[in-house]
């Protein structure tokens, strides 16, 4: 501590630390984080033991899972995301307040896993959610699952008020809802379904009447 | 009702005489086997199930095939109250008109499953009350079981895909659709021009209203789900409300459909069996056990003993493991945020400590194999099996029921709450402890033994009251009951080989088709499989105990408050990758 330029009273001598706005709020941040009590299939009861005794994520500050999304920073994603499913998951995250993560827990939420080949299976949610962690596993083991909360730990510690979104003038992004049509429709990729429904229909007029 | 069910082993159907009973509605026969036409489907549905002398009062599973030539809706059927074993009920379809009159008048147990086969194979069933999609949603196109219909990332239409790996280089599933997705659009198909379907719920009338001179409210519908801590994991269910009583429910599933049928279609019969332990994760162990004695029965090979007795102990730690998280998760939806359920957890660990001694994965085991088990167990896991099951367990559970049995606020908020008579539980196709609760004694371990569950001694725990806490002690009950097949077991473990013959990658399984049933921690998981002779299922169904149990959730709420709502859907016990699959 620098006393040329900072004059403090020799009875707080030892009760005054100084260090960085960035240290102190990503601390804080860092053992606050709460999840979301937000399950999808077999990877939700591995979550649940990775909060329960011998696990016990409440080390970490991680025990208050929140079942609504607009108490909660992280979303776990755990487990596979089928068509029908995603569209609220993207509402989830959707209504979630910032500063928000989300961890890919699983072979399923990262790339679809051992269910990529079903007709009603999304092949990780990264093809709509921005997913900071990935964790995968079949189920991942509950110590995986730590591994990973410690990676989103090291990762918000690595951020900056200054530079962080949640704080930019920018009016915030939501993430385009998929919707259900005779399959699962992405809203950024409908101008390409629209163009290619009217090829079709150029080159071949009749079928449509047929 | 429980004095009037036979004690000991089901009778095999025996009557070769459908023809003479039946006339001309008779297809084919067999004595555990009846095809009729599907224009007298309904008269000799009614009669099975009327006929003193027939009894068939209990519609097991409901499921289709799609041959080339015609889809066969089949109908597993059981006396429960005269004691006869499988029936198996079939009518056939041509596929160019596919309507076979609805058999959920007769037995309301058909009643979802009715749904799921309109859903999968596109089999309208005339009569049904709500016949709508129940896995997919409304407005998918096309019916995925068929043979014809191919899923976007369809590459062949059996494992092993020789496309894999063409000349040595991968190429992701992503990079072969149009959109670079796992989508497709019938062809033309505009979103501009595209209207989502009604998906209301039929709502009640004013006259359908019960007291109008009484306190007046609205009618008010409340969506539960499907993201809700109560609901065990992503189920929905649309209540509509007078008050804060329920006085209609409508579950809506299927987001969690993972196309295990689909998949199991493609793949060999041993790729199956990790997709089993998927099914119920909570209980893998006992999922591949139903699997593989299903698929043991047409292969006709028997399993070692000491491969015989690790299943039983493997099933049974599952048995014991599900139940207290069953109850844990019971209080959790009383109230008693977390802790009953921690306990429950702390013992879950030990217990996977055993299975991954055993087969190398803490949840998901795949430790069955066609003919005996993938790994030896070590002395040191029999060691750990045998301190769970004579010491530690028994005190965990004795700790159970000395703090929870004879709380009052649990007796009071589960003792006649979601009642469901037996004859009502019969109708409804219920199994497992929903089934025993309501006083019904039927135990397919011991009906139907398979395995070798006849050796071992044990009793059935029944309910008398039918409601939420009879479901809780039947549970508490066969945690005791399974603890003392485990010493049985434990005590007699014999050594040898763990492994009929050689172990083999593809097994030649014989044409012909089976429907096994293995009790369940849950209740009857079935499996309907069909082999043509080739390395794959031709047909691959999976009867699941949540999925029908669920069935029996309306009848159970209507007239309960919301807040029980949430307990009796807890005390059924279900497991969303069961329910959609």
């Amino acid at each position: 501590m620098d006393e040329q330029t900072l004059q403090v009273p020799p009875s707080l001598r030892r009760n005054i630390f100084l260090t960085s706005v960035d240290w102190i709020y990503n601390t804080a941040r860092v053992y606050s984080l709460w999840p979301l009590t937000f399950g999808l299939a077999c990877c939700a009861i591995e979550m649940m033991a990775a909060g329960a005794a011998r696990f016990d994520q409440a080390r970490f500050g991680m025990e208050v899972a929140r079942p609504s999304p607009r108490q909660a920073d992280l979303m776990v994603v755990a487990g596979t995301v089928t068509k029908k499913m995603v569209p609220l998951v993207v509402r989830l995250y959707n209504q979630m307040p910032e500063p928000k993560y989300v961890l890919a827990m699983g072979a399923c939420a990262c790339s679809g896993g051992p269910f990529k080949e079903g007709y009603n299976v999304v092949s990780g949610i990264d093809e709509f959610l921005p997913v900071d962690v990935y964790v995968p596993g079949c189920p991942p083991r509950p110590e995986a699952l730590l591994e990973g909360f410690m990676a989103i730990h090291a990762k918000m510690r690595r951020e900056s008020v200054r530079t962080v979104r949640w704080y930019s003038k920018e009016p915030a992004q939501d993430c385009p809802i998929p919707f259900l049509g005779p399959d699962l429709v992405d809203p950024r990729q409908v101008p390409a379904i629209k163009a290619a429904a009217q090829a079709a229909r150029r080159s071949n007029p009749e079928r449509d009447e047929a | 009702m429980a004095a009037d069910i036979p004690e000991g082993k089901e009778a095999l159907v025996k009557e070769a005489r459908w023809s003479t009973l039946f006339g001309e509605a008779v297809l084919a026969e067999k004595p555990d086997e009846l095809v009729v036409e599907r224009s007298h489907l309904a008269e000799v549905a009614k009669r099975l199930r009327d006929d003193p002398d027939l009894g068939y009062d209990y519609c097991t599973n409901v499921t289709s095939v799609d041959y080339p030539d015609y889809f066969e809706v089949v109908y597993h059927l059981l006396s429960i109250s005269k004691g006869k074993g499988l029936l198996t009920l079939k009518t056939r379809t041509p596929k160019d008109d596919p309507v076979v009159p609805s058999l959920t008048p007769i037995w309301p147990a058909a009643n979802f499953q009715e749904r799921e086969v309109w859903d999968m194979m596109g089999v309208r069933f005339e009569g049904h009350p709500n016949l709508r999609r129940i896995l997919l949603w409304e407005g998918f196109a096309g019916h995925p079981l068929r043979k014809d219909w191919r899923e976007p990332y369809y590459e062949e239409d059996h494992k092993p895909f020789g496309s894999r790996w063409p000349d040595g280089v991968y190429t992701p599933a992503e990079t072969r659709t149009p959109w670079g997705r796992n989508v497709q659009y019938p062809p033309g198909w505009d979103p501009d021009e595209w209207e989502p379907p009604d998906l209301e719920l039929p709502t009640v009338s004013a006259a359908e209203l019960s007291d109008v001179t009484a306190l007046k409210t609205d009618r008010i519908l409340v969506n539960v789900g499907p993201q809700h801590p109560s609901t065990h994991g992503v189920f929905r269910m649309k209540v509509t409300l007078e008050g804060e009583t329920v006085v209609a429910l409508e579950p809506v599933m299927g987001y969690l459909h993972r196309c295990h049928e689909k998949i199991g279609e493609r793949n060999l019969y041993i790729q199956n069996i990790p997709f089993t332990d998927r099914l119920d994760y909570i209980t893998a162990m006992a999922n591949n056990l139903g699997y593989v004695t299903t698929v043991e029965k047409l292969l006709g090979i028997q399993p070692p003993p000491r491969a015989e007795f690790l299943r039983v102990i493997m099933a049974e730690f599952t048995r014991v493991m599900n139940h207290l998280l069953a109850i844990g998760f019971l209080f959790n939806d009383l109230g008693l945020y977390f802790t009953a359920a921690l306990y429950g957890i702390r013992e879950r660990e030990l217990i996977l400590d055993l299975f991954e001694m055993a087969s190398g994965s803490r949840m998901m085991c795949n430790y069955m194999r066609f003919g005996g088990v993938a790994h030896d167990l070590p002395e040191e896991g029999v060691q750990l099996a045998r301190d769970l099951a004579f010491d530690r367990l028994p005190r965990v559970v004795e700790e159970f029921e000395r703090y929870l049995n004879e709380i009052e606020i649990f007796t009071a908020r589960t003792v006649g709450v979601g009642v469901l008579p037996p004859e009502q539980a019969i109708a409804l196709g219920a199994s497992g402890p929903v089934l025993r609760g309501s006083g019904v004694k039927y135990d397919i371990r011991k009906f139907q033994p398979y395995s070798i569950y006849e050796e071992f001694e044990f009793d059935i725990p029944t309910g008398t009251r039918g409601d939420v806490y009879d479901r809780y002690m039947v549970r508490i009950q066969e945690i005791w009951q399974s603890l003392r097949i485990l010493k049985q077991a434990l005590d007699r473990l014999p050594g040898g080989e763990i492994q009929a013959g050689k172990k083999a990658w593809q097994v030649k399984v014989p044409a012909g088709e089976v429907y096994g049933r293995v009790e369940n921690p849950k209740g009857e998981l079935g499996f309907f499989i069909v082999s043509d002779g080739s390395p794959n299922p031709y047909r691959y169904h999976i009867r699941s105990p949540s999925f029908v149990n669920l069935t029996a959730l309306e009848p159970m709420a209507v007239g309960q408050k919301i807040a029980d709502l949430v307990v009796i859907l807890g005390s059924i016990d279900i497991t969303l990758g069961e329910v959609d699959r």
